[in-house]
């Protein structure tokens, strides 16, 4: 394949990973934004929901679309009211203090890996897609006869890894609104802004933070439904993917969650793009020295601007 | 607190000192390699404790220094053969090397950014021990040469030296946590830990001294990790990977943050639960899961500390 086409190819793998990365960030962004609370275990939601995807299609055995419909509606769901009661009977009685939870979100995170390692099994397993053609893309090329379009080979996507493109810019493009226009979006924001002032508005600032957690995790649920039919399902899938998470957030400002996508977008892509050129270790060794080099000299994100 | 209760303080951790030298002569084999272990593991969690229990540092990356001093150690053994003491000796100044460049960049950040920073670089060491598999034989490891495992010609691999010379470093390590504790630099940690802000206010250069610790920390775990690689014959990946930092932490919350003692009572627990629980089922790693829930919400203070509060007001 000519480098062209080869660029086109790893632009719209990179797309893919950027979306997913764009859903599940923004849950831990959306976290750290009102709650102030880093959760490492964020990357053990993200497994929980590809896992949750395997067990609801294999009990429900129904077609691929009904099941992958079901565990796109459910396994969200499941996820958040976990993490929903994991914040009431945790984190709520740590008062949110910064340190204590990363403490306590890391034994979560093991918690969580070493039940699913229990119940699941250190298999990785599959999800068949409710919908799988292969699309041909074409690419132009200057022939005798002027602009000509053709088909080279083995330039081609899926027609679900469009539509995993597709479903994460809606959800994004609905939880903005959601921030934004709501009633239950603008409680957030209050309560982002000022927790004591929420409170003294009559906010039930606790019952915001438990609902915040529970969306948050739910959003990191939603990129795993979306991601295992392309990856299988395993136990410890949510390390790298916190690492990204944690990566995308952090340049993209913590807390923001415009920043939070157009870092999403630009990782996703560089990751596609860079690991043609070097070795994906290599491009993890750069990703991981410039998260911690941006947070020394720039904390508020390179696209964030300094609080107050 | 100088007087009666200084001089028991001071009676108790010399007392450890004596009972661990005594067990190397009566416990059953199993045992002695456990306890030499715990005794070598206990001084990175000792020299955790200087970051995180006196100085309010809480890294999340100490694998890289502990990995540091194993590598530095191992490297040099497996390339050029070199003895056990300089060997040591390298991968111990490697670590204090990389922890004055870490804590002189990391250092500028606090709080959470500090603990995703530390992560972070941790995590880069990590990949740079895999990217150079060719050097450092990447997730395999490597076995130590016996060359640098002998000390004036005494096999350290037996385990009779292997546990004396554990036992050599860990008291080494103990007496000088509690030597530093209640020095004058010591003190200002403390200080810094409770209110930065008022310690700075006194005229203590909190940067210089915040360097200090964390230089200190640092080498105190790679000089565990380098006697870790030289006695137990074994350098590999894993232990520079996130669950070496994250049981650094482990060990010192569950035996007491801010304690002489605490590391090593933390690693000593953590190490026996853990071997139990490898006998049931290979989710061992739950119960550090569940440890450290619990005591963030139950026992913030650990074993030690909890008898500090207790029992024994005047521990250091």
């Amino acid at each position: 394949m000519e480098f062209g086409p080869y660029l086109l190819l790893a632009c719209l793998e990179g797309a893919v990973l950027a979306a997913v990365l764009a859903l599940m960030a923004s849950g831990l962004s959306l976290v750290f934004g009102v709650m102030r609370v880093v959760n490492v275990a964020h990357g053990e939601f993200y497994m929980l929901g590809a896992v949750m995807a395997w067990v609801v299609t294999s009990v429900l055995g129904g077609g691929a679309v009904i099941n992958f419909v079901a565990a796109l509606i459910l396994a969200p769901l499941i996820v958040g009211a976990l993490a929903v009661l994991a914040d009431v009977t945790i984190l709520k009685r740590l008062n949110y203090d910064p340190e204590r939870t990363i403490v306590a979100t890391i034994g979560l995170l093991y918690i969580i890996q070493q039940l699913a390692l229990m119940g699941y099994g250190p298999e990785a397993r599959p999800v068949e897609p409710p919908f799988n053609t292969r699309i041909a893309l074409p690419w132009v090329e200057w022939g005798e006869g002027g602009i000509s379009l053709y088909f080279p080979w083995g330039l081609s996507t899926t027609s679900y890894k469009l539509f995993v493109i597709a479903a994460a810019v809606v959800l994004l493009a609905a939880l903005r609104l959601f921030m934004t226009r709501s009633r239950a979006g603008l409680i957030m924001r209050a309560t982002q802004l000022d927790g004591e002032m929420a409170t003294a508005f009559g906010i039930p600032v606790e019952r915001v933070y438990a609902l915040v957690f529970g969306a948050g995790a739910a959003l990191a649920a939603l990129a795993g439904v979306l991601i295992v039919p392309i990856q299988q399902a395993h136990y410890l899938m949510g390390g790298d993917a916190l690492l990204l998470s944690f990566i995308v957030v952090i340049i993209g400002g913590l807390g923001s969650l415009a920043g939070t996508v157009v870092a999403a977008v630009l990782i996703g892509m560089s990751d596609g793009i860079i690991s043609v050129f070097f070795t994906p270790t290599l491009a993890k060794i750069i990703a991981t020295l410039l998260v911690a080099l941006v947070l020394v000299f720039r904390p508020q994100g390179l696209f964030g601007v300094r609080e107050r | 607190m100088r007087g009666k209760s200084w001089g028991a303080v001071v009676a108790l951790h010399l007392g450890l000192v004596a009972v661990l030298f005594a067990l190397n002569f009566v416990l059953p084999v199993y045992h002695q390699g456990v306890l030499a272990r715990v005794m070598v593991l206990a001084v990175y969690a000792i020299g955790y404790n200087i970051a995180f229990g006196y100085t309010g540092l809480l890294s999340l990356g100490h694998a890289m220094f502990f990995a540091a001093g194993l590598y530095g150690a191992g490297l040099m053994g497996l390339h050029f053969g070199m003895a056990a003491v300089p060997a040591w000796a390298f991968g111990t100044g490697a670590g204090a090397l990389l922890a004055l460049v870490v804590g002189a960049l990391a250092l500028r950040t606090a709080g959470v950014s500090f603990m995703i920073v530390t992560l972070m670089f941790a995590q880069a060491v990590y990949l740079t021990i895999l990217y150079f598999g060719d050097i450092t034989h990447g997730d395999d490891g490597f076995v130590v040469p016996s060359v640098s495992r002998t000390l004036a010609g005494i096999d350290l691999s037996q385990q009779h030296p292997r546990y004396l010379v554990g036992w050599a470093l860990f008291s080494a390590a103990l007496l000088f946590s509690l030597w530093l504790v209640r020095a004058p630099f010591g003190r200002v940690l403390v200080a810094i830990r409770e209110n930065e802000e008022r310690a700075r206010l006194l005229g203590y250069d909190t940067g210089a001294r915040k360097l200090g610790a964390l230089v200190i920390s640092g080498t105190i775990s790679a000089a565990s990790g380098a006697a870790y690689g030289l006695l137990f014959g074994y350098v590999g990946a894993s232990f520079a990977g996130v669950q070496y930092s994250i049981f650094a932490l482990l060990w010192v919350l569950l035996g007491g943050a801010g304690t002489v003692l605490g590391p090593f009572v933390g690693t000593l627990f953590m190490f026996y639960l853990i071997d139990l629980a490898t006998e049931v089922t290979d989710a061992y790693m739950l119960i550090a899961g569940v440890v450290l829930v619990g005591l963030t919400l139950f026992a913030p203070q650990g074993i030690v500390g909890e008898v500090r509060r207790r029992l024994w007001r005047d521990l250091p």
